[in-house]
């Protein structure tokens, strides 16, 4: 019966308020949403960075002029380096055949690059892909080097987009925690001032503390728990409009979002947004109703 | 019953204390008055009773409890072996006699059952019976505090503190609350009152506890007003 009594005093704590609670689950679920979509965001920049760290190469090309005890001086210094996992030699004829293949749907650009011109290098790839600057650094100055290049670098640039949306998200997530913060100490206080007559007799009668303050508590929950499930609604059309639509041309680009990771986000956005709701409410009863 | 040991409290910013070194002692099954102008402290003794107000010095011990040290958390459980009455009655609007003596029983964890057992006995007893489903706006002053009456002695309390219980009530209608507290006093409940209304301590001859500026002017058994 207490549970039943508990549980109808919620409904009725909601609809009592419904634009208060509308208002409530709207900005609870933004927040959630967003804290889902910098989470999803995480994992796929974590993913991606693996999936394109296996592949990556560190190129050392070598000057037009280098000389045959130059080149096996460095190929001798490259296979003995620890932080080289694998060393791969690209002479001038293999260079050109590979700037062919990639640009062999611009047959201007071909024809104006002749075999010869292409520089020969060295390819690498290297025990911990994040060394990448010691590697430069220590083959840079070498004779018979003109550049060494890191794919990683232009990958960087691109995490950090990737990086700087997640932050955005987050942002955005915790300045919507706050607005429903604050919305629920609200709702907890309107509701509390419409039950204190209710309250002053349960007090008065020795009622214990968590029953007077279950319904307030639950009613926040309840709230939270609704704008989880509308921010996992939200995430779950943003895969299918997003990232299954406008973005799909671009799937080889990113690591694709599977269901099983935007479902898995439900019990966090849940929780975050069920904890947040209850300890809000608990502490304006604190301060409110004093119990 | 209640034992007040040299008690003294001064709220905060208050220029004197409103009790000042008062000692009482009060055993079960007696008949209090507590009388005096207003802010001499009979309010505030009643709020230590309940443990809403804690004394900066001295002790408090009501039902074998030490009011004083206990946690506020022990305070819910403490209050069941009270029942309150108070001049503005206090009950729910929206709710019927019945579901405001049952509502006093469910909120501490009675069954529904048990409401439906022992609620009409109560009514009955304060003289209700076949009134349990007005409303309170459809009831007289004194037939609300009957009500209240009822609520606070729902759960068989081992003390009833009653502040200014016939302050909203003309002479007559007081006269019958009274004669129900007496009554209830007869059960062998300890039966606390603060009062202004000098024609209802002199026709109970009870024991009067006159307090003035927060001391004990006058405790007499069977007083007057004075």
């Amino acid at each position: 019966m207490r549970m039943k009594y508990v549980m109808s005093e919620v409904l009725v704590g909601l609809w009592r308020n419904v634009t208060m609670t509308i208002a409530m689950i709207i900005t609870m679920a933004v927040s959630l949403t967003m804290l889902g979509a910098s989470g999803l965001i995480y994992t796929k920049v974590a993913d991606m960075k693996q999936l394109y760290f296996e592949n990556i190469e560190v190129s050392i090309f070598l000057d037009a002029e280098v000389t045959d005890e130059q080149r096996s001086a460095l190929a001798t210094q490259l296979e003995s380096d620890p932080l080289v996992s694998q060393v791969t030699y690209v002479n001038k004829d293999e260079a050109f055949q590979r700037f062919q293949e990639m640009f062999r749907d611009s047959p201007d650009l071909l024809s104006a690059v002749k075999a010869d011109q292409l520089p020969e290098s060295y390819r690498l790839k290297l025990v911990n892909p994040e060394e990448y600057k010691t590697i430069s650094d220590q083959y840079t100055s070498v004779e018979g080097v003109d550049q060494v290049v890191d794919q990683s670098q232009v990958l960087d640039k691109i995490f950090n987009l990737f990086t700087a949306g997640q932050n955005i998200a987050l942002v955005a997530a915790v300045a919507m925690a706050i607005a429903a913060l604050l919305l629920v100490a609200n709702t907890i206080q309107v509701a509390a001032y419409s039950k204190r007559r209710e309250v002053a007799v349960m007090k008065l009668v020795g009622a214990s503390n968590w029953f007077i303050q279950a319904p307030f508590v639950l009613e926040a929950v309840v709230a939270g728990l609704i704008g989880s499930i509308l921010g996992l609604g939200a995430l779950i059309a943003l895969k299918i409009f997003l990232f299954d639509g406008a973005l799909s041309a671009l799937q080889g680009l990113f690591a694709p979002v599977s269901w099983g990771e935007v479902f898995l986000t439900f019990p966090v956005m849940a929780g975050v947004g069920g904890l947040i709701s209850a300890v809000t409410a608990w502490v304006t009863l604190r301060f409110y109703l004093r119990v | 019953m209640i034992q007040l040991e040299q008690v003294t409290k001064t709220y905060p910013k208050a220029s004197r204390p409103s009790l000042d070194n008062v000692s009482v002692s009060i055993d079960k099954g007696e008949f209090v008055f507590f009388i005096g102008p207003s802010g001499s402290g009979k309010s505030t003794i009643v709020k230590m009773l309940l443990h809403e107000v804690v004394p900066n010095k001295g002790r408090v011990v009501v039902n074998g409890k030490d009011v004083t040290s206990m946690r506020s958390w022990k305070r819910p459980h403490f209050r069941r072996s009270i029942g309150c009455v108070f001049q503005d009655f206090r009950l729910l609007p929206n709710r019927t006699a019945y579901e405001n003596v049952a509502f006093a029983l469910e909120v501490i964890g009675k069954t529904k059952a048990v409401a439906r057992r022992v609620v009409p006995e109560v009514l009955e007893l304060v003289g209700l019976g076949g009134k349990e489903h007005r409303y309170p706006h459809e009831l007289s002053g004194g037939e609300q505090q009957r009500v209240a009456v009822a609520r606070a002695f729902v759960n068989r309390p081992l003390i009833l503190l009653a502040d200014e219980p016939t302050g909203n009530l003309d002479p007559d209608t007081s006269i019958e609350i009274m004669r129900l507290l007496d009554r209830i006093n007869r059960t062998g409940t300890t039966v606390v009152m603060v009062t202004h209304d000098s024609n209802i301590v002199n026709q109970m001859r009870r024991r009067v506890i006159e307090i003035e500026s927060g001391r004990i002017v006058r405790d007499q058994a069977r007083g007057v007003y004075g």
